[in-house]
């Protein structure tokens, strides 16, 4: 589904990485691992279409990315490692504002759902900036139970700042959403128990 | 790290070491000729006296400002739609000459106004728009220079200047619907009343040494723009060890 | 195509808005302030002001609406809101369409809607007042599509909030001396229907292109 063709990523006049190629199918995590500054996050704003690479082409679908922006984008769920929250709203309405721009059409039942799955359900209706940095992660991670139909996961660095708990939580649902045929590429420093059989590992490493 | 596709740059580095002291001689011939029908063959003018000789840089100046924008919006527009970095870099190289002919042209024309009117400067159409038109040239400049990744800074550069090209023309008109409204009409550089036919030849010949230099600057410039970002290259390294 | 989406971005920009008053506040007085500064610089003469009136309060009106460009984008920008924006499956201009309505209703309406009363204090009386308050609720919507294709092409870049003045205000001339002028029109008794006609193409326009523009220019400060 998504092909990593010679690719080649420059940030200033470092390279971060050339000659890039891997596939990825539908049922399958890719786990991008590395140093810091090893261009994880510079790989994944690649494949999600937010910045262009220095060379080489990724394709979705069998079509080039600079041509299959709009198709990526109805497929595609990206967390980036900021958190996309107004610390002045509340949880659920910086879920609604999401759900509505990212057409998931989820109604406010959904979003009841998505927030109890992450354990917010008191924080509710808090505004962002009350909540702790852990808690703030998990309210940017809600997203992912709005967006269980996309069918690619863009996560850079999940795992980050959460408890023993949500990583769990969140691990289940990410098998759920391989089996379920759907894929995801993420990036962690952590051991996390990923779906056994279905995880590819890539290491970036200075090149 | 030859892999990337420096080839265009590549190739364009040595063309353009070659071409600019052609066009740098044919400025310094065309601009010495331009000069003396400018100083000794044009008569006196009747009205003006000599002071009106400063149209021979003045004007020339002026048509290559607004030129020059257009063309470097036309090279910047070029390098953000089919991604030539080439493009980009002519766009750059070209923005200081621009701005140089629009100071120029303001100069001049506050050097002849003091003589014609008895004011340095008058808020008249063509001076206020190309006092405008300058700071749309040091606003691409500093845009670009406050952009650190030179091809983000391409590009946001590009953008300002598609926009700036939008909007010159409403500026223009604007600015000549004020001036109408407020002072009536104003004394024409161009439009004295006695061209005679050896004025005109020295505007234009003048004007096309204007034009040489602006292409020899240009290129002179962005051969020092692709030594810098291309300096990390195998063949901008090879060039430096000579 | 489903106009939620836009809807959603546009209520976002105002809720924040609503419960953030005192930034917006700040633009506001800003441009109170910068007006009644001109009588103590320029002197208190009744003519003169009268004259200058629709200028001071045109330029005041640009400055403040310029102030405020470095929120509209800004905090989406630090916080990776703009990153969820430019990968929805909306078009980037519907979206930026939709903000910067929700930015003249929060920077530009509040200054057509105070200027009359501040005309007041210039001696400025009937049709004029009139017609500033229209010039300038024709004018302020141009400002801030204009203005928005500077804020995204600053964002992220240093001494941004400088910039943007340098890039932005030379484009804004036009919709000053349109602005202006039809109060000076009306003033002198001459009409000013030819100048609000222009205002409303230059809004027409800012309209139409300045979206793409301001989407493009995202995008960049993305990559």
């Amino acid at each position: 589904m998504l092909q990593v063709r010679d690719l080649a990523c420059m940030r200033g006049d470092a390279l971060l990485f050339r000659k890039l190629e891997f596939d990825v199918e539908a049922g399958e995590v890719l786990w991008i691992e590395g140093s810091n500054g090893s261009g994880k996050t510079s790989l994944l704003r690649i494949l999600s279409g937010l910045s262009p690479p220095e060379q080489g082409e990724v394709r979705w679908r069998g079509t080039a990315l600079a041509s299959a922006r709009d198709a990526l984008q109805a497929d595609l769920l990206y967390l980036g490692h900021l958190n996309a929250l107004k610390d002045d709203l509340s949880v659920a309405e910086n879920l609604q504002f999401h759900s509505a721009i990212a057409g998931y059409d989820a109604d406010a039942a959904d979003i009841d759902n998505a927030i109890a799955a992450v354990g917010l359900t008191s924080r509710r209706d808090l505004p962002v900036r009350v909540l702790s940095q852990g808690q703030r992660r998990r309210a940017a991670l809600a997203r992912l139970w709005l967006a269980s139909s996309r069918t690619l996961w863009i996560l850079d660095e999940p795992f980050a700042a959460l408890d023993v708990d949500s990583v769990d939580r969140l691990a289940a649902l990410l098998a759920d959403h391989v089996s379920a045929g759907r894929m995801a590429i993420l990036t962690t420093h952590q051991e996390v128990a990923l779906p056994a059989g279905r995880t590819r590992r890539l290491r970036l490493d200075a090149a | 790290m030859n892999l990337f596709k420096f080839s265009s740059p590549q190739t364009f580095y040595p063309l353009a070491g070659r071409l600019a002291p052609l066009f740098w001689g044919l400025a310094a011939v065309l601009g010495a000729v331009g000069l003396y029908i400018g100083f000794f063959v044009a008569p006196t003018d009747f009205q003006q006296g000599d002071s009106y000789r400063i149209i021979f840089i003045h004007v020339p100046a002026a048509w290559m400002s607004m030129f020059l924008y257009l063309v470097m919006a036309v090279w910047a527009a070029v390098g953000l739609v089919l991604n030539t970095r080439l493009s980009s870099m002519m766009a750059t190289a070209l923005a200081p000459t621009g701005a140089l002919m629009t100071f120029i042209a303001l100069w001049t024309g506050s050097l002849w106004g003091r003589p014609t009117w008895g004011t340095w400067w008058v808020w008249d159409a063509r001076l206020t728009s190309e006092l405008i038109l300058l700071f749309l040239y040091i606003g691409f400049m500093a845009l670009h220079a406050s952009i650190d990744e030179p091809r983000r800074a391409d590009k946001a550069a590009a953008i300002l200047a598609i926009v700036g090209v939008v909007n010159v023309p409403i500026i223009y008109f604007s600015v000549k619907w004020w001036n109408t409204l407020h002072q009536g009409s104003s004394v024409s550089l161009t439009k004295s009343p006695s061209m005679a036919a050896t004025m005109l030849a020295g505007m234009l010949v003048m004007a096309l040494a204007f034009w040489m230099y602006s292409i020899a600057a240009g290129l002179t410039r962005v051969r020092s723009i692709i030594l810098e970002r291309e300096r990390n290259s195998a063949w901008a390294g090879a060039m430096q060890e000579n | 195509m489903n106009g939620s989406p836009l809807l959603a971005a546009f209520r976002r920009d105002v809720l924040q808005a609503w419960r953030r008053r005192a930034d917006w506040l700040t633009t506001f007085f800003f441009f109170v302030i910068v007006v009644s500064l001109f009588p103590l610089g320029v002197g208190p003469e009744p003519e003169m002001l009268k004259t200058m009136a629709p200028g001071i309060l045109w330029v005041a009106a640009l400055l403040a609406a310029m102030l405020s460009l470095p929120r509209v984008y800004g905090t989406d920008y630090a916080d990776g809101t703009l990153e969820q924006l430019v990968l929805a499956p909306q078009p980037l201009a519907m979206l930026v369409l939709a903000k910067t309505v929700a930015h003249w209703l929060l920077s530009g309406l509040p200054l057509a809607l105070m200027a009359p009363v501040l005309g007041l204090q210039f001696g400025l009386e009937g049709e004029p007042l009139t017609v500033l308050f229209w010039s300038l609720l024709l004018g302020t919507p141009c400002l801030s599509f204009i203005g928005g294709v500077g804020a995204a092409l600053t964002l992220g870049v240093r001494g941004g909030g400088v910039l943007v003045a340098l890039l932005v205000l030379p484009l804004y001339i036009p919709v000053l001396i349109f602005g202006a002028g039809a109060v000076q029109a009306v003033a002198t008794g001459t009409g000013a229907g030819g100048h609000l006609s222009l205002l409303g193409a230059c809004l027409c326009i800012a309209a139409a292109l300045s979206p793409w523009a301001t989407s493009a220019a995202l995008r960049v400060s993305l990559e």
